[in-house]
């Protein structure tokens, strides 16, 4: 914000002088340099704000109309659904906008990854990032539980009896989680007061994630640094324009969801109130967690229980760390990939390892879905230990192996190249 | 001018004091902070009433030999047992090696012919199938969770699966013959 904008409009002018938000949006949404390369893989961080600022608002329409009490929980969902006017629409796009919420960023996320945006000078970028994924969870998890459904329920005492895990302490946690003895209404109106509160943290580091973009510029599709006011376009209208395009397809996808298959996503359990002496024979999470729920159920019984002799760990501790660990180590990928090079383009043999990787990450979601047996379990295994192999072996290794494709001088090059 | 202010110990311009009165402020603040902090936490505990309803009355004069029921209490059900005498003889005759978490059977039961549990899987918590005739009761002939396969025998201790330990056993007593309290 080196230079102040000069406004025409007296009273912006007036504002901005003591307050210079309008040159900042000037700054930032205007004149902001953005690489001229970008594809349409760039879109899907818009896309994310835009249906983070829809879960708000159909959230505190539905926050009206709900009562967070065991006995009317379920009730006061059915009532918004039959009852209160546009009820149905407001919860089918809060419903199927969480789903669109982790497609949006898982997206964004597997872009990340090929084109190596994780990379210093964006490491701390990328590791708000998988903040905002962590807390993306929480918040949608908490939300489950609000409907009071018997995958509500379910859901909600399976999750926090992970906690009882912990060595010494877990069993205590759980009961504070819970408020109780078990999952019941103290618990419901903790979650809802949390469910409530997260998404405005969310937001919060979701602003921090989009300054920390703008201090480092966009990477681009070649990963290579941009030189000089030729690799750029100014983000209005180039990109403002680009987003649109976007966002209309994408809201294409999401109405056609809301309007025809608003159920698609969910379970049909969930439409059976919350019975606390009646487990349901399947329990599933909601899709965006299965691959962390199969690597949860990958690891062995007693596996390193039975190693290390004693039970400090057993296999429920394990399968948690496992499946925290998933995204934790996610925070260290900018410091495992040992590579120079950015872009997934210029790396022959990551290109591949990325797609292995990408269907491995299919497959956990699979066997998620899965009951656990048979050879599900073998599958989950071996897609589990191939997912921290990729990270942990993978990564570390292939920079000091693989031979970079040459990198072009410019962004520009490429594209004068092709069309010389 | 400045200078006559200092005192005579001091003997590094105020600076030492200075520091000490800053770590001594940090320091009682942050004891502040810790204090207030448990209350907020603690708000979050089981509160007094849902303390007090934590115990129950059970008749047991309708239930039959190899029958059992299911009642709630603090929010989840509890297993009680009628068992039968190849139940208990089963549940008897295990030795300790092969059990995950090793209990005799007599140190779980009051009354060997009656077996109460929390009916909540030591895994992740679901409820355990059993309890109903025509449910499965897994390979030891006890209970067995759907959710990811933990197997009980017949005196509630778990065999095989992923669950690390066996169905807890409530506190209770018998008030008379045919009458248990439990919590
Ligand atoms: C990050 C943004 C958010 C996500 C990912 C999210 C996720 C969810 C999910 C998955 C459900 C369950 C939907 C169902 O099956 O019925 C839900 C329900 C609910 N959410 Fe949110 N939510 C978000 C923001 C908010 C906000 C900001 C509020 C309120 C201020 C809110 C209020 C509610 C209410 C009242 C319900 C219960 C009604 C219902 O089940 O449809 N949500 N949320
Ligand atoms: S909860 Fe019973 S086996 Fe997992």
């Amino acid at each position: 914000m080196a230079t102040k904008t000069e406004f025409n409009n007296p009273v912006v002018r007036w504002v901005d002088e003591r307050l210079p938000v309008f040159t900042y949006l000037d700054h930032e949404y205007n004149q902001f340099p953005m690489p001229k390369n970008l594809n349409y893989w760039w879109n899907f961080g818009a896309l994310a704000s835009v249906v983070l600022v829809l879960m708000i608002v159909t959230g505190i329409m539905l926050a009206m109309q709900y009562t967070a009490h065991v006995s009317m929980a379920f009730e006061s969902v059915e009532r918004i659904m039959r009852d209160v006017n546009y009820g149905w629409l407001l919860r089918y796009i809060h419903m199927n906008g969480a789903s669109m919420f982790f497609i949006v960023v898982y997206i964004h996320v597997f872009r990340g990854l090929y084109f190596g945006s994780y990379k210093a000078p964006r490491e701390l970028l990328w590791m708000l990032g998988v903040v905002i994924i962590l807390l993306m969870m929480a918040t949608a998890f908490l939300g489950y539980v609000l409907p009071w459904g018997q995958m509500s329920f379910w859901g909600a005492t399976v999750i926090t009896n992970l906690f009882s895990a912990i060595p010494f302490v877990g069993d205590w946690i759980v009961t504070w989680l819970w408020g109780g003895f078990s999952v019941d209404n103290p618990t419901l109106n903790r979650f809802f007061a949390l469910h409530y509160l997260m998404p405005f943290i969310l937001f919060a580091v979701v602003g921090l994630h989009v300054v920390a973009v703008h201090i480092t510029g966009s990477n681009n599709p070649t990963g290579v640094d941009v030189q000089s006011p030729r690799d750029t376009v100014s983000f209005h209208p180039y990109f403002t324009a680009k987003d649109s395009v976007g966002l209309v397809l994408f809201l294409f996808v999401f109405a056609a969801f809301v309007f025809f298959a608003p159920n698609y996503f969910g379970e049909p359990d969930n439409y059976i109130k919350a019975n606390p002496l009646q487990t349901p024979p399947h329990i599933v999470p909601e899709w965006y967690f299965l691959p962390f729920y199969a690597i949860l159920r990958a690891v062995p019984d007693n596996f390193i229980g039975a190693w290390m002799g004693f039970t400090l760990i057993n296999a429920k501790l394990a399968g948690v760390i496992a499946m925290f660990g998933a995204t934790i180590v996610l925070f260290f990928l900018p410091w495992l990939d040992t590579s120079k090079v950015r872009s997934a383009r210029y790396r022959p043999v990551y290109k591949w390892f990325f797609w292995v990787f990408l269907a491995d990450c299919l497959l956990l979601g699979y066997i998620g879905s899965q009951p656990a047996e048979g050879a599900f379990i073998w599958i989950g295994r071996a897609a589990t230990a191939y997912y921290f192999a990729h990270f942990l072996i993978v990564f570390p290794v292939l920079g000091w192996f693989e031979t970079p494709k040459p990198l072009p001088t410019s962004i520009s090059e490429p594209v004068l190249k092709e069309n010389s | 001018m400045a200078d006559e202010v200092q005192t005579p110990e001091s003997d590094d311009d105020g600076t030492r004091r200075r520091e000490f009165l800053y770590l001594a402020t940090l320091g009682v603040g942050a004891v502040g902070a810790a204090a207030f902090a448990w209350p907020i936490i603690d708000s979050m505990n089981p509160a007094a009433d849902v303390l007090a309803l934590s115990s129950i009355e059970v008749d047991l004069s309708p239930i039959q030999e190899g029958q059992s029921v299911t009642v709630k209490w603090r929010g989840k059900p509890v297993f009680i047992r009628r068992r039968t005498s190849d139940e208990i003889a089963a549940a008897r005759a295990v030795k300790a090696g092969d059990l995950v978490d090793p209990q005799p059977d007599e140190e779980r039961v009051q009354q060997p012919e009656w077996l109460i549990l929390v009916g909540v899987c030591t895994h992740l918590g679901c409820i355990p199938l059993g309890q109903k005739s025509g449910e499965p009761t897994g390979d030891f002939g006890g209970w067995f969770c759907p959710c990811h396969g933990s197997h009980y025998d017949t005196s509630g201790r778990i065999r095989k699966g992923p669950a690390p330990k066996n169905l807890d056993v409530p506190n209770y007593v018998f008030l008379d013959d045919s009458t248990v309290r439990i919590g």
